[in-house]
């Protein structure tokens, strides 16, 4: 329970700093969003008007209280663009991102599972070296070029796939799922690599328990022996590394969004930074913060659930 | 079971001399390395000269040895050009990140208490934000990155690693006898960091360093293929893939060649990075 408590503590803590600084950057540091909405030939009473409205003339924590309490009131602010409520911008398109990042997530895990395995099985073997070498080759390659090979590959060459677009699921499961194969595998094939090392270099340990010997001396099946017994004690470090993924999973939807033409929120993050629409971005940083830190949080605490030894170790140190 | 530890370790220093896998890597680095800081003596064609008698011109036709981009530009020069941007920002922000994080990291493993708890609650809040969230929330601010800032702003991702780290390593020199030593002889904290600290977690950060040189080219790759690096027309690896990216089907060869460059660079790097490492680990145990 104190472990739990303290990681509140610290996690509101966190969550402050990272909103202040935010506010801050967004508020200080490019001059003034009232010049922006004035436009280029505004007069000085007309920016002083603008200032006033949105409440920009009063002192910067004040503002920050203000904004922190319209947050917790779902009041996100509006698009300096279309004026559109942000948090509702928000709502509508992260669930196209976290379908994206599952689906991305799921395949990796679907790749590094079996890899993880089957290299930590006869570790130093030619299948061992063979996979390692390709995750290693794999890992050299940025996101963004890999779904550019796989649309030359799938959706040029071979056409089996369309290079962009989106479906929501209202016209269908496959219509839905059919153009994310591709951004959702961009993203699994560079994430798989850091699951596979993690599960194969804690499996490897595994493999060297005493029992994994005892159910190999009762004659249990090599397959029988990796999935039911050696699995499970070996992938503690893989759920954290899930956890920490989540951050690498954002920043690659993000990019994968934008070169796949997909409407989720990475793409509102980015057109919000080409077109400087502070507000928007304001939100979608808050929100990409939000999310990670609790899922973070979650993790964090599932682990120490799952392993006492976590608890006891924090709690002194 | 000792004897078989034993015999592993064995095996394990005589694989890890440094071959092949090793020098191969280490000679492509060398050689891309060498070319980019020799660019403006190669005699190559200027990176930015549109010729519109060769738009899109294919790989090895007449005067354009690597093709030419939409505009006609001479592909190779361009490649070379653009290298010096991805290799400044490689080498430029994981030293600066690492340098910045030596000295929290440093500070925080050696004072410990609340030092140690607001340099922790600062990394915990930096991590709270996904890299290149951070690196839009930036570019949205200070739009149009120099190479400067954009070399300052990545660096900015490295820090937290190299903190904690840093931090690890330094709590556990500082309790060494020569740190003992060392103070008991009354010398200063400042002192005690720079002459006793900082020359025992040296080689473990720089070893770091070597992992983050690729990161780092992958980032800015990224971000230049957003358009939000170094501004057109200066080339760019990440920029010439996207403009590339509009010609996949009738001019592939504009997206392959950055791309080709930059993977084999970036792989390089990380074959390179992981074989000195392998030495370093297996031949010493050091701080970390």
């Amino acid at each position: 329970m104190r472990y739990v408590i303290g990681r509140v503590q610290r996690l509101v803590i966190v969550l402050v700093i990272v909103t202040f600084t935010t506010f801050l950057l967004v508020n200080v540091l490019p001059g003034d969003v009232a010049y922006q909405l004035g436009g280029m030939d505004a007069s000085q009473e007309e920016i002083e008007q603008i200032r006033r409205s949105l409440g920009l003339d009063q002192p910067m924590l004040a503002r920050y209280l203000g904004w922190m309490a319209d947050l917790l009131r779902g009041d996100w602010g509006n698009s300096l663009l279309t004026g559109k409520s942000v948090w509702e911008m928000i709502t509508q398109r992260f669930p196209i991102s976290l379908q994206l990042m599952l689906m991305a997530q799921f395949m990796a895990l679907a790749l590094a599972v079996p890899a993880g395995l089957a290299t930590a099985w006869r570790a130093g073997g030619w299948l061992d070296r063979l996979v390692t070498s390709i995750g290693f080759a794999m890992v050299s390659m940025p996101t963004f070029l890999i779904a550019i090979l796989l649309i030359y590959l799938f959706s040029l060459h071979l056409g089996w796939l369309p290079a962009t677009g989106y479906e929501p699921i209202s016209e269908g499961l496959w219509a839905n799922l059919r153009p994310m194969i591709l951004p959702a595998a961009s993203l699994a094939l560079v994430e798989w690599t850091v699951l596979m090392r993690t599960l194969r270099a804690e499996m490897i340990g595994t493999l060297q328990e005493n029992y994994i010997s005892l159910a190999r001396a009762k004659g249990m099946s090599n397959l029988r022996i990796l999935f039911a017994h050696a699995l499970r004690p070996s992938s503690f470090s893989t759920v954290t590394i899930l956890g920490l993924q989540v951050a690498r999973l954002m920043s690659g939807a993000i990019i994968l969004e934008q070169i796949f033409g997909i409407p989720g929120l990475g793409r509102m993050l980015i057109h919000a930074v080409y077109t400087r629409d502070f507000i928007v971005i304001q939100g979608c940083v808050t929100f990409f913060a939000l999310t990670y830190v609790l899922m973070n949080f979650v993790v964090d605490l599932a682990y120490a659930w799952l392993d006492p030894r976590v608890r006891e170790r924090r709690a002194h140190g | 079971m000792r004897i078989a530890y034993a015999q592993a370790v064995a095996r394990h220093r005589k694989s890890i001399a440094l071959g092949w896998a090793f020098w191969l890597p280490a000679g492509w680095l060398l050689f891309v390395i060498l070319i980019a800081l020799l660019a403006p003596f190669l005699g190559l064609a200027a990176p930015n000269r549109p010729d519109f008698m060769n738009l899109r011109a294919p790989v090895g036709s007449d005067g354009f040895l690597l093709g030419a981009d939409a505009l006609g530009r001479d592909l190779l020069s361009r490649v070379v050009w653009g290298g010096r941007v991805s290799l400044t920002v490689g080498f430029a922000a994981p030293v600066i990140g690492v340098g910045t994080g030596l000295v929290l990291g440093m500070l925080a493993g050696y004072y410990r208490a609340w030092v140690d708890e607001v340099i922790g609650i600062a990394i915990d809040s930096w991590l709270a934000i996904p890299g290149l969230v951070v690196l839009l929330l930036l570019f949205s601010v200070i739009y149009g990155g120099s190479l400067l800032m954009v070399c300052i702003s990545l660096g900015l991702l490295f820090i937290p690693s190299a903190a904690r780290i840093t931090r690890a390593a330094t709590i556990s020199v500082s309790q060494r006898e020569y740190v003992m030593a060392a103070r008991a002889m009354g010398a200063s904290d400042f002192r005690i960091l720079v002459r006793e600290v900082f020359p025992n977690i040296f080689w473990p950060l720089m070893a770091f360093v070597m992992i983050d040189i690729p990161i780092a080219i992958v980032a800015e790759g990224s971000l230049s293929f957003l358009g939000l690096s170094v501004q057109a027309p200066t080339p760019s690896w990440g920029g010439m893939i996207a403009e590339g990216r509009e010609y996949l089907e009738t001019a592939p060869h504009m997206t392959f060649v950055p791309a080709a460059v930059m993977f084999l660079t970036v792989l390089s790097f990380n074959l390179a990075g992981d074989a000195m490492r392998k030495r370093v680990s297996g031949g010493r145990q050091g701080a970390i």
